[in-house]
This record gives C-alpha cells, sequence and structure tokens, in this order.
C-alpha cells in the first residue's frame, strides 16, 4: 500500500508540478526558489497523504504550501528580503484578463521563458521537461544520454542566464508569436520524437502530449498549435500497432489497424477537420492532416495516396526542406511505384539521415535489386540510434 | 532597470565588399535615427567606436613590476570595435534594439546583460 501511495502521490505530483512552479515563478519572480519550494511541498505531501489521505485539491494544496514555504524560508533570509518586496509587484504585473475573463495559465508564460531563442535547442527541451513536465534531473539526462552531472550543468547554467540576462516571463505579444511560437512547437515535437524512439522512456510522450493539450487550448487563435496536437495524437493512435510482442518496429503498411487507438484517431481528426474549415495552413497542420488520411484506410491497400501526395505537394511548398521531399517521394513510390520515386529520392543530399537509406533500402528491395539493398539497409542501420529501428533495419539487411 | 552592453565585433583580415558612398550614407542615417530615438525613450546610456585593435597597449603586473606591452589582450582575430550601453526593461528589449542596429550596420551584436548598475 505505502509504495503504491507513493506512486499515486508521485503521479499527482508531476501532473501538478509545471502548474504549481508556474504559478510560484510568477509571484517570485525567481525559479530556483519555486523550484526548492515547490519540491519541499512533495516532501511534506509525502508524509501527510500516505498518514491521512488525499486532500480534495491535491494541486491547490502543493501550490498554497509551496507559496507559504517560500514565503517563510525568504523571511529568513534577510539576504533575499527584497524579493519579498517585489512578489507583489510582480503578482499586480501580471497579464490582463483575457477575453471572457479567463486568466492565462503561468505555464504558458514558463514554456516561452523556456523556449526563447537565447537559449540554445538543447537546453530548451532540457528545461522544458525539467521545469514544465516536473521530471528530475535524472530522468531528463538518461533521455537525452547525457550523465546527470552534465545536465545538472546544463540546467544551471541556463537557469543563471535567464536571471542575469531577465529572459522574460510572459507570453509574447502577436507581433512576436511568428518568430516564438515555432520554438516551442519545435521543442514539444522533438521531445515526442526522442520518447518515441527510447522504448524505456514512453512516459515521455505522454508529457508531451499533455503539455500539447495546454498549449492548444490556451492559444486558441493559433491553429498550428492545434495542428502540433493533432499530429501527436494521430501519431500515439498508432503506438499499440507500431512494435511486435518481441519489441521490433512494425512499419504502417504492416500495423494491424485494429490495435490503432480509435478514440485518439476521432479527437485528433475533428482538430484535423477545425483546421481545414479555418484554412490557415502550417507545417504541423499538413502533416496532422496526412497522418489523418492514414487513419481513414481500413487496410494499407486503401490508402488514399494521390490525396496525402496533394497534401506533401502543399507541405512542400511552405517547407522545402529535403526530408519533405523524401516523405513526398516515398508517397509517391506508393502510388506510382518505386521508379519513380527512386528517381525522386536520389536527387535529394540526405547521406547522413538514415530514414533517407532506409527508404532507398525499400525501394531497391522492391525493384529485386537485393545487393544495392542490402547495402542501403547497412548504412542506415549504421546511423539509426540504438534501438528498435535499428534492430529492424539490421534484420531488413539481411534478408534484403 | 538592467543595463545591457551591445558590442558589435570586428574580424581582422575579414574583406567586406566595400560599401558604396550612398550605402554608407544611409547606414549611417539610420544608426542616427536609432540613436536618437534610444536618447528619447532613455535607453541610451554610452556609446562609442573604437580605433583598430593593433592600437591597443595591455598592463599587468608582474613580479611587483609594471609591465606594459604592445597590442591588444586577446590572442584573437575578432576585437571589439564599437558598442553601446543600454537599459532595457528585460532581455526581450534589448534584442529588439540589437536587431535594429544589426539591421543598419549588417554586422552582429553580441548582448550580455551588465552583472549590476549603479541605478540597480
Amino acid at each position: 500500500m505505502t509504495t503504491e501511495g507513493q506512486e499515486a502521490i508521485g503521479r499527482i505530483f508531476r501532473e501538478e508540478y509545471g502548474r504549481s512552479l508556474a504559478m510560484l515563478i510568477g509571484l517570485f519572480g525567481d525559479i530556483d526558489v519555486a523550484e526548492d519550494a515547490v519540491q519541499e511541498a512533495y516532501t511534506l505531501a509525502l508524509d501527510k497523504w500516505l498518514a491521512e489521505g488525499l486532500p480534495p485539491n491535491p494541486g491547490g494544496w502543493i501550490t498554497t504550501t509551496a507559496r507559504n514555504r517560500a514565503i517563510d524560508r525568504l523571511r529568513r533570509q534577510t539576504r533575499e528580503r527584497h524579493l519579498l518586496g517585489e512578489a507583489a509587484l510582480l503578482a499586480s504585473d501580471s497579464e490582463p484578463a483575457q477575453e471572457g475573463g479567463a486568466v492565462p495559465d503561468d505555464r504558458l508564460r514558463l514554456i516561452f521563458t523556456c523556449c526563447h531563442p537565447a537559449l540554445a535547442a538543447e537546453t530548451q527541451v532540457a528545461l522544458t521537461l525539467r521545469l514544465l513536465g516536473g521530471l528530475s534531473t535524472d530522468e531528463v539526462a538518461r533521455s537525452f544520454l547525457v550523465t546527470e552531472s552534465a545536465m545538472a550543468q546544463r540546467l544551471v547554467r541556463a537557469k543563471r542566464k535567464i536571471k542575469a540576462a531577465r529572459i522574460p516571463y510572459r507570453i509574447p505579444s502577436d507581433h512576436e508569436l511568428p518568430d516564438r511560437l515555432p520554438p516551442v512547437l519545435a521543442v514539444l515535437y522533438l521531445i515526442y520524437t526522442t520518447g518515441q524512439s527510447s522504448p524505456g522512456e514512453r512516459g515521455l510522450c505522454g508529457e508531451v502530449i499533455r503539455l500539447a493539450r495546454l498549449l492548444a487550448a490556451l492559444m486558441p487563435d493559433e491553429p498550428e498549435a492545434a495542428g502540433l496536437l493533432a499530429l501527436l495524437l494521430l501519431t500515439e493512435s498508432r503506438r499499440a500497432a507500431r512494435t511486435a510482442p518481441d519489441g521490433s518496429l512494425v512499419l504502417l503498411g504492416e500495423q494491424d489497424r485494429g490495435h490503432w487507438d480509435r478514440g485518439l484517431i476521432e479527437e485528433g481528426q475533428a482538430i484535423v477537420r477545425r483546421c481545414l474549415a479555418r484554412d490557415r495552413p502550417g507545417p504541423y497542420q499538413l502533416q496532422a492532416a496526412i497522418n489523418a488520411v492514414h487513419a481513414d484506410a481500413p487496410t494499407a491497400a486503401d490508402t488514399d495516396w494521390p490525396q496525402i501526395i496533394a497534401l506533401y505537394d502543399h507541405l512542400y511548398a511552405l517547407a522545402p526542406t529535403p526530408v519533405v521531399a523524401l516523405n513526398r517521394a516515398i508517397a509517391i513510390g506508393e502510388s506510382h511505384g518505386p521508379v519513380s520515386a527512386l528517381t525522386l529520392i536520389d536527387q535529394l543530399d540526405l547521406d547522413q539521415y538514415y530514414p533517407f537509406h532506409a527508404a532507398r533500402a525499400d525501394l531497391l528491395r522492391r525493384l529485386n535489386r537485393h545487393r544495392d539493398a542490402d547495402a542501403a539497409y547497412q548504412r542506415a542501420a549504421t546511423l539509426a540510434p540504438p534501438g528498435p529501428e535499428r534492430d529492424f533495419l539490421n534484420r531488413s539487411g539481411r534478408t534484403a | 532597470m538592467p543595463h545591457y552592453l551591445l558590442s558589435v565585433h570586428s574580424v581582422e583580415g575579414q574583406v567586406r565588399e566595400p560599401m558604396t558612398e550612398e550605402d554608407m550614407r544611409r547606414s549611417h542615417e539610420r544608426l542616427g535615427a536609432i540613436e536618437q530615438e534610444m536618447k528619447s525613450s532613455g535607453m541610451w546610456v554610452f556609446s562609442g567606436r573604437l580605433h583598430q585593435a593593433d592600437t591597443a597597449t595591455v598592463v599587468r603586473t608582474a613580479g611587483g613590476q609594471t609591465v606594459t606591452t604592445d597590442g591588444p589582450f586577446a590572442e584573437s582575430k575578432e576585437h571589439l570595435g564599437g558598442f553601446y550601453i543600454i537599459r532595457a526593461g528585460d532581455l526581450d528589449a534589448a534584442l529588439a534594439l540589437a536587431a535594429k542596429v544589426t539591421a543598419a550596420i549588417d554586422t552582429p551584436i553580441e548582448v550580455r546583460p551588465f552583472a549590476a548598475t549603479s541605478d540597480e
């Protein structure tokens, strides 16, 4: 019971962590003060809740307790007394209420601080996981294959820069959003794909979807925020079908579609339909739409490839990257055959990108060029990160 | 209010496309307008343009003796060429100003916060 209780409290804590922390940063204007206070409140909660059971509003209890602890501590520390004076100031300085009187969630401010362009991309990801996802430094370190002390240093340095350079803690104004929203969306998407390719970290995917839901709910005027959420939901819907019982990877065309999560598909497709009606397309919305078309097909053979190619054409017009060109060529291969796809793919400069070699390998295999296919599988496996995808490529190379 | 150093670095030996007189005049005009705006909004604290790094002299003490050497302190190819010291509410305000200056002079600008300032 105790372990079970501890786990339940740990789960609640992780869910509430970002909200409590964001609110305390808003109150005290200092990330370290807020982190210490929330951590202290968790220690108190663990003892109290195990003995007395959960309070009616655990999240509110954590925030209130953390706030009181922080005030107590700041009173004791004369050195930081000036922060107390500022606390009232910062609180009254918070964003004016938006339409409908809804108070914007402090977590939205925090995510824009974490993903500020003055921070390196890898630091943005680490801060978002630590401060909003409530992951421990050790958990963040493991997700990115670095030591805990290296990650701790990176986080300390980032927090020092936020404080010293005064990276603001606020939602960017409308004219700033075109520059400021894309890194937020990119960080969330990157965390999701990291969680997806490391089987030990599937909790990460759940965290990202939670943050993406939050972002979409808090920024209803930003269709790309909705697009990212739809893309993640539709990708997540295939999780159970994506791996075989032995943990190996199953490609989209061979997945048992009966194992796709219909609830997530319906939710994702409803968002895609709303995006289409709104007609302000962007890269995440288009990728979500492509996934929605896949989700519509009862079998791989029923896939509406012409529509998928049309969506990739649109995506390529907005984001003309070699990776988009690669995926467009793969779709063309499904509809027009492997020769036309291979011609397109061989024009791309993606030699260091393992999916490029994996796609070539598959096309070569379909053209019965087994020796070339084998070499391409090997090249892909060498470049792929360790895990089910590399295992899949190694296996395919031997049978090509 | 926080203070920031906006610094412009020149790279030794880097040959830049020479500006036409017209371009130079326009760049000066834009910079003048930006500086005027900085002064009227209270952001401007100080600014200056430096002579070439080879005009620098380094003074240090070694064994109780003052030693003076010719040349810049840093053995690098990049040297501080000029700077602004500004007051800004937060990093975004400082970056917005740096963006205007960099657009006027077509050179990257480093934005760095001061640890403490006399009016804090």
